[in-house]
């Protein structure tokens, strides 16, 4: 033995002793520490995986709704409202089909919780039905007139800017204020009950916008005129100009 | 959670909702604060050791001490900032490695066992054993242990001491680098976030750092000196005083070329980028970082260079020059740190960062972390007494004075 | 000792063994996902028969379906119990406003939750919409990467998840995140973020934020499937990501993105 480690200076025999020591506690801790289920998928604890999945379900699922309540599913089926999960109004509700007697869900009601959806923000898709709350109807609950399930107009909206808000408001603070929609907009009467299958169509021409904006046309003389057969090019007036606010005023 | 609201106020612009509350908060401005001067101090350390600089073995052993005694320090804001630092040895245990943070541990302890405390136990070696043969009680069996109880002093163990010295250094050089450039590269590697995210910014990290270690030194040679009475060797300090003056001017070129960079690739997140320099950040990276921190004494220790100063007025000049940069580095770790995070990833609005005093992510407590370093300093000079007089004979001790 | 109790020592001490080895192993060795059926079967039974190998989660969003009502981001919050302070979301809805002169603001009251107000600036606004946000679950996730000890990790089906009882809240994940997807929990004090609803997922179910989309502007779905309303998404649109120069790979996939949105 003491031969063995002649040659090696006595400093390093003192120190191997420490560094021994030190990689010896290492590598036990880690061998005592570390989850015996780490890395037996890739690098995490396994287990980490079937605690999250094992997480409570809040939102119960359309589906569930559907066995007890196939009336109302059936009736929400055909309507515009078919997308919609029944939780998104009623709220989570999976303790309720734990519990169906003990535990009810929400029911909206009055006038906040439609207009969650339904009131007017010009950043919503065109077309998507909206209301300015403080005029439309301000003293009704929304479920007087629309039926939550089966949400239709209570009567065929006369005008267009039942839903296209946006582009009345618009429009009414342009000179094409006194311009009826349907002027420029050919609709199918369909279109009023079924918006997205029977659209209205636009000017296909430039003479349409010649009509008042040609040079020499003597329909209203306070519109700007210009000569339609050199200005815009190939284009159809509205591809440049927006003709519910036109920009020349 | 009432400090968030009122950060809510001071919110310009946009920021995706999760990014009100700043998660890095002063701790972690310290933390490369302190591995900066570790890195630095090691590398001063070198130069006497691998470029045989004579001039500044003055400072050799308190560079290594001080070294040290950051380096102990270095993970405690680390450990404090986590959210549960009960779990913290789960980085030795599986430590994944393509994170770069996951190497944190590992760097450490190389360092600090196979560097630093491993140089420092054969430089001192023969010292302490003549030390502790003098020596009674607690403090003799205190040296005795840590010499692991060696008593060898002959010619040829000794010879072998200063071998093995000279090899730690030289594997002790781009240790430090990696001690100190592995931060960078921490904060460099963040894609997500382009103040942050450079190739330089291990580099930047370097040489800020082996200015604020030569500063460092500079002031706690300066302060030592004068508390123990003994004359300041000028050679020395002139040299630690080039040596500074080389360094930041590295230094602030390569941070003039990372910004000179930015400004001339002017990518998406330029407009925001130049938005917080020129508000939230214009104190601290401006005023501070630049001008007091750098540009000031960078001219300061020009004029020493070009001019004949009197020793005293030079010596004034140093210390004042030495304490700004310190600050100045202190302020280009919190402009990354800090920076970094008052603007959203959105790069469409600013943010701001609010300190507390108390609490363990509070001012208080970074005050103290930075003070810890001094204190353990001063117990490190008690055990491992830095000076040559502590080895010196009452009789010697006579002779020299 | 009994020959079955000294059986006993061995084998625990072979196991010791095992373990020791195993581990130091972890340090250095990669240890892939394996595609070994032994393990895809015992998955199978811990996620009470749902099988994780056999899919692979993303989300279709359709920007021009969106109405900013922020039912998504509220039933989150419900079904995962995020803090119900405005600085914690798993996932939000922000509105885009592209102004006539170029310049584009961006609001998220409250993460949308509350829906938004009505645009009242006098300035000519060009377009404007909504834009769902969420952890976009990449393929090449930089929380994953940088995570120092493997408390975030990605599920064999494509979900990124974080192990509340192993994250140690160092929050590196949270700054290498390029879409602030997450945030630290402020009572667990650990990271936090979403998950897809991994625990409707294993049971069949949609994600909270999906099931209670009104305008199906969500599409959530396998991509390993045939024929879904996913695949069928990724069939129709052009698709876009969030930040794709940063080559994260997000499996949450945008039809109609603008380019203002980041």
């Amino acid at each position: 033995m003491a031969s063995f480690g002649k040659g090696i200076p006595d400093q390093i025999k003192r120190l191997s002793v420490v560094v021994i020591l030190v990689l010896a506690a290492f590598f036990i801790g880690r061998m005592l520490l570390i989850p015996r289920d780490f890395g037996r998928y890739d690098h995490f604890r396994a287990s980490a995986l079937f605690d999250v999945a094992s997480q409570e379900v809040e939102f119960a699922g359309q589906d569930i709704c559907t066995e007890c309540h196939d009336d109302i599913s059936s009736q929400k089926a055909n309507g515009y409202h078919q997308g919609l999960s029944c939780e998104t109004c009623h709220g989570p509700a999976a303790k309720h089909t734990e519990s169906p007697d003990e535990v009810t869900p929400f029911k909206p009601s009055g006038r906040e919780y439609c207009p969650i959806c339904h009131a007017y923000l010009a950043s919503r898709p065109t077309g998507f039905p909206m209301i300015i709350v403080e005029s439309h109807n301000p003293m009704k609950a929304c479920t007087v007139c629309h039926n939550p399930h089966d949400p239709k107009p209570p009567q065929i909206p006369r005008g267009c800017e039942a839903c296209h808000a946006e582009i009345a408001r618009t429009k009414a603070v342009s000179h094409h204020v006194y311009i009826p929609c349907t002027r420029c907009h050919q609709t199918p009467e369909e279109h009023k009950v079924n918006p997205r299958t029977y659209r209205p169509d636009k000017p296909k021409t430039r003479e349409f916008c010649g009509a008042c904006h040609a040079e020499g046309s003597t329909e209203a003389p306070e519109a700007i005129k210009i000569d339609i057969s050199t200005h815009g090019g190939r284009y159809v007036c509205w591809q440049c100009h927006y003709p519910h606010l036109p920009e020349a005023r | 959670m009432h400090e968030l609201y009122a950060i809510l106020r001071e919110i310009t612009g946009y920021i995706y909702p999760n990014e009100v509350e700043l998660h890095w908060g002063i701790l972690i401005v310290v933390y490369p604060y302190i591995t900066g001067l570790v890195a630095g101090a090691f590398i001063l350390a070198s130069l006497v050791k691998v470029f045989n600089v004579k001039e500044v073995q003055p400072t050799y052993r308190l560079s290594l001490l001080t070294a040290l005694a950051f380096l102990i320090v270095a993970p405690m804001p680390l450990l404090a900032h986590l959210g549960h630092p009960e779990r913290a040895y789960e980085i030795f245990l599986t430590p994944n490695r393509k994170s770069a943070m996951a190497m944190f541990g590992f760097v450490y302890a190389w360092y600090l066992m196979a560097v630093l405390l491993l140089e420092i136990w054969f430089d001192y070696r023969g010292d302490l054993i003549r030390l502790s043969q003098k020596e009674h009680g607690l403090k003799k069996w205190l040296h005795r242990i840590i010499l692991l109880f060696s008593t060898d002093t002959s010619e040829e163990s000794l010879k072998f001491d200063k071998k093995a010295v000279k090899f730690i250094t030289v594997l002790g050089i781009p240790s430090a680098f990696l001690l100190h450039g592995y931060v960078g590269f921490i904060f460099g590697s963040v894609k997500a976030n382009p103040w942050w995210s450079s190739v330089l910014m291990p580099i930047v990290f370097l040489f800020s750092a082996i200015v604020s270690g030569i500063a460092l030194l500079l002031l706690i040679y300066m302060v030592t000196t004068l508390m123990r009475w003994k004359p300041i060797d000028m050679k020395c300090l002139d040299k630690l005083a080039s040596f500074l003056f080389y360094m930041m001017i590295i230094d602030f070129s390569l941070e003039a070329l990372d910004f000179l960079h930015r400004i001339y690739e002017s990518e998406e997140s330029i407009k925001i980028l130049s938005q917080l320099v020129s508000s939230k950040l214009f104190v601290s990276l401006v005023v501070i970082q630049l001008l007091l921190g750098m540009i000031l004494p960078l001219v300061a220790l020009a004029a020493t260079k070009l001019f004949p100063i009197p020793d005293e007025l030079r010596r004034h000049i140093y210390f004042i020059s030495a304490l700004l940069v310190e600050v100045g580095i202190f302020t280009t770790r919190w402009n990354v740190v800090i920076g970094g995070q008052l603007f959203s990833k959105s790069f469409r609005g600013l943010t701001a960062y609010k300190m507390t005093l108390l609490g363990i992510e509070g001012l208080l407590m970074a005050i103290v972390l930075l003070l810890l370093p001094f204190l353990i300093l001063y117990l490190l000079t008690l055990i491992f007494p830095p000076w040559p007089e502590a080895y010196e004979t009452p009789a010697e001790a006579e002779a020299t004075t | 000792m009994s020959k079955k109790a000294k059986r006993k020592q061995k084998k625990s001490r072979r196991d010791a063994l095992k373990t020791l080895v195993k581990s130091s192993l972890l340090l250095f060795v990669p240890l892939d996902v394996p595609n070994d059926p032994k393990l895809a079967e015992e998955l199978k039974e811990n996620l009470g028969g749902y099988d994780p190998t056999k899919h692979l989660w993303g989300m279709g969003i359709q920007i021009e379906r969106c109405i900013g009502c922020g039912r998504c981001a509220w039933a989150c919050k419900t079904e995962n119990k995020v803090p119900k302070e405005p600085f914690f979301f798993r996932t939000w809805v922000e509105r885009y406003i592209v102004h006539r002169d170029g310049e584009i603001t961006v609001d998220s009251p409250e993460g949308g939750i509350h829906g938004f107000q009505p645009i009242t600036t006098e300035r000519h606004i060009l377009r404007s919409f909504f834009v769902p946000k969420l952890c976009n679950h990449c393929e090449n996730p930089p929380c994953v990467q940088v995570c120092p000890v493997g408390a975030t990790f990605r599920t064999p089906d494509g979900v990124i998840l974080v192990d509340e009882e192993y994250c140690i809240g160092c929050r590196y994940c949270i700054q290498a995140c390029p879409y602030g997807a997450r945030y630290l929990h402020p009572e667990k004090r650990v990271a936090d973020k979403c998950t897809f609803c991994y625990h409707r997922i294993v049971k069949g179910l949609a994600p909270a934020c999906v099931e209670v989309c009104p305008t199906q502007a969500r599409i959530f779905g396998d991509l390993k499937g045939r024929a879904s309303p996913l695949v069928r998404f990724m069939r129709m649109n052009k698709i876009n990501v969030l930040k794709p120069y940063l080559n994260t790979e997000p499996k949450v996939y945008y039809a109609n993105l603008d380019m203002a949105v980041k």
